[in-house]
């Protein structure tokens, strides 16, 4: 069996998943998975160009990417929903797409939305999953009661769930998925569109999953989300990984600290340029309003100093300046030549997107 | 042991799938009781149309040998089950686009059972719907002339092609994938299909074309199937010489297995394929 994270080589090959406290057998492993759509009156779409994953036991791995890259195609082949043109699928040893009645009793999945019955309760909603797992009755009933006190969905417990929040909606969604306590966790988008106090909820939920040994596939658009939660990332594109590792390694392959400054007046523009050229590892990136300049330096508090010199010799006045580690932002507009968009967040855009 | 394993397998599958149904199938009664416009449109517009039809229509249709009250009976009795068929397939759509399916298809339940559940209950809110009807009828004079036997008949007959109906619709909904589209496309379907039908006016006073439409149109059989079995087809009133109206209760059946036997498993097979785009 080939070994988590390691057995496949990338373009950045020297990213590997070298944590050593990590059991290193693949409990989720995803080889050269294609998918193609063909919408009608457009040209094919290829949702998934040969995406392959290996997730460890116990790990969380997330896949980061924006709208259209090809998490949730993945999300849903490895949840039995849609099977894949070509490649295998494998979890705990079961081949997902030759068995999936044999997956579906192990996993739990939280979609992008959350999919709960509005006319029912919390109650019913998690009642009927556990029916529906054949957890029988009384344990079902057992067990919701459980997640409700779990999920702090008390006062959702007996409403129909129509009347209640996306943030509150997504907690009973994800509660359902955890009904008969899965060895293996998908979470599609679980934070998306959730206000910024019930995304630090749910992180802290999924904080505590992953601390009792669940294996967590979890996608996301938030490189935050990702460094936040994940010990390993692919990050995906135009429906394969084109780069994986964690946080840090994603961070460190991209070279070291940045040198940020902000400019009084975007007229030193192109002066402040030159002199950052001169002391950085890289090409100096400058916004649009030609005002803020970031380099990549290797020794990056003494090149800030030789760039502070050189600007008050040349008399180029400072708004702001500083140091700062890589982000994820980074990570992927250097491996992606472009920004990971976030305005697009329903799924009516996201299909747009991808029909281009 | 051996020659029992299959037999304990096939048991438990059975129990599954009995389980599996009713779960499904409680939470649409819940709905019915959750969401009051159903039951209102269930109970409510049967009763008005019995009333309209009986007063409006009464005086200006004769029916030799009988009343206007005893013949409208049977065709808003299979209107009424006709359109109730119909939630089976915005409902459907509905899961689909709420990503409800794709968490039933995640669950290791057999996959018929949403379907199932769907479809049974399209046959209470058509069974509450039947009761109504009857009981206003009653109030407003249309009788039953047969055998308690031969009604049971007609109303397991009205049921039972409303919930092939049904499975028809479940299909639907889950291709259309719409639920504003499947009301419209229901209504601009099913309404010209009853009305050019037997149920609101004998069918020889319509014009030719109409005539045979009507005539060959599975909703009249219906109708008239249930006319006959409630003793409602007054002494002497003539019938088309066409086939399925001289063998009413035959074509409805071949109806409703006709539709069983392609829709149950294009269905079944259908949303074993589906998720939310």
């Amino acid at each position: 069996m080939p070994e988590g994270g390691t057995g496949r080589p990338n373009s950045y090959g020297r990213m590997s998943l070298a944590t050593s406290n990590i059991c290193r057998v693949s409990f989720i492993e995803a080889d050269s998975l294609k998918k193609t759509y063909t919408p009608r009156g457009a040209s094919p779409v290829h949702a998934l160009d040969g995406l392959d994953l290996a997730v460890p036991q116990g790990t969380v791995t997330a896949l980061l990417g924006p709208n259209g890259a090809g998490k949730t195609t993945t999300v849903k082949v490895l949840t039995t929903l849609i099977t894949p043109d070509s490649g295998t699928a494998i979890i705990d040893g079961i081949d997902v797409i030759a068995n999936p009645e044999r997956i579906r009793p192990i996993i739990g999945v939280s979609g992008q939305y959350a999919a709960v019955d509005e006319n029912l309760t919390a109650f019913e909603n998690l009642d009927m999953v556990g029916r529906l797992y054949h957890l029988g009755a009384r344990t079902s009933r057992a067990r919701a009661k459980e997640l409700i006190a779990l999920f702090d969905l008390t006062e959702a417990q007996n409403r129909p769930v129509k009347g209640f929040s996306g943030g509150m909606r997504r907690r009973i969604d994800l509660a359902g998925a955890l009904v008969t306590r899965p060895r293996v966790l998908f979470l599609d988008e679980p934070t998306t569109g959730l206000d910024p106090r019930s995304r630090l909820g749910m992180w802290d939920i999924i904080t505590t999953l992953v601390g009792e040994g669940t294996t967590v596939l979890l996608t996301t658009q938030y490189l935050e989300e990702a460094d936040q939660l994940a010990d390993s990332i692919s990050v995906i594109d135009d429906g394969k990984v084109i780069a994986k590792g964690t946080s840090d390694e994603l961070k460190a392959s991209i070279g070291g600290q940045r040198v940020e400054l902000s400019l009084v007046s975007a007229d030193d523009s192109a002066a402040a340029r030159e002199i950052l050229a001169r002391y950085g590892s890289g090409e100096p990136t400058v916004t649009s309003d030609g005002r803020a300049l970031t380099v990549t330096a290797d020794d990056a508090p003494a090149a800030l100093q030789r760039i502070l010199a050189d600007f008050g010799s040349s008399g180029i006045q400072l708004f702001d300046a500083g140091m700062r580690r890589p982000t994820l932002d980074d990570v992927f507009l250097r491996l992606t030549g472009h920004v990971a968009t976030l305005e697009d967040e329903s799924p009516e855009n996201t299909k747009k997107k991808v029909k281009k | 042991m051996t020659a029992d394993a299959p037999r304990q397998q096939y048991s438990a599958s059975l129990a599954t799938w009995l389980n599996d149904g009713w779960i499904a199938t409680r939470r649409n009664l819940i709905k019915i009781k959750r969401v009051p416009d159903i039951l209102v449109f269930t109970t409510l517009q049967p009763i008005m149309f019995v009333l309209l039809f009986t007063y409006v229509y009464a005086g200006v249709i004769d029916i030799p040998g009988s009343t206007y009250t005893e013949f409208i009976m049977a065709g808003i009795f299979a209107q009424t089950v006709v359109f109730g068929s119909t939630y089976s397939g915005s409902a459907m759509a509905n899961d689909l686009k709420d990503g409800i399916i794709d968490r039933f298809r995640t669950l290791p339940m057999s996959p018929s059972s949403v379907l199932v559940g769907r479809t049974n209950g399209d046959l209470l809110i058509n069974t509450i719907s039947m009761i109504v009807m009857m009981t206003t009828g009653f109030i407003v004079g249309w009788r039953i002339r047969s055998s308690p036997l031969e009604a049971i008949a007609a109303v397991a007959l009205l049921l039972l092609f409303a919930y092939a109906l049904s499975w028809v619709m479940a299909f639907i909904g889950m291709s259309v994938r719409s639920p504003e589209v499947i009301n419209n496309v229901s209504f601009l379907i099913l309404f010209p299909l009853t009305f050019l039908s037997n149920a609101f006016v004998p069918s020889d006073t319509l014009p030719t074309p109409l005539r045979i439409f009507a005539e060959y149109n599975p909703v009249s059989a219906l109708v008239q199937s249930a006319r006959e079995l409630f003793g409602n087809v007054p002494e002497g009133a003539p019938t088309s010489d066409v086939w399925t109206q001289q063998n009413p209760v035959l074509t409805v059946l071949a109806g409703i297995a006709i539709m069983l036997v392609i829709f149950v498993p294009a269905s079944i097979r259908k949303f074993r394929q589906i998720s939310t785009r």
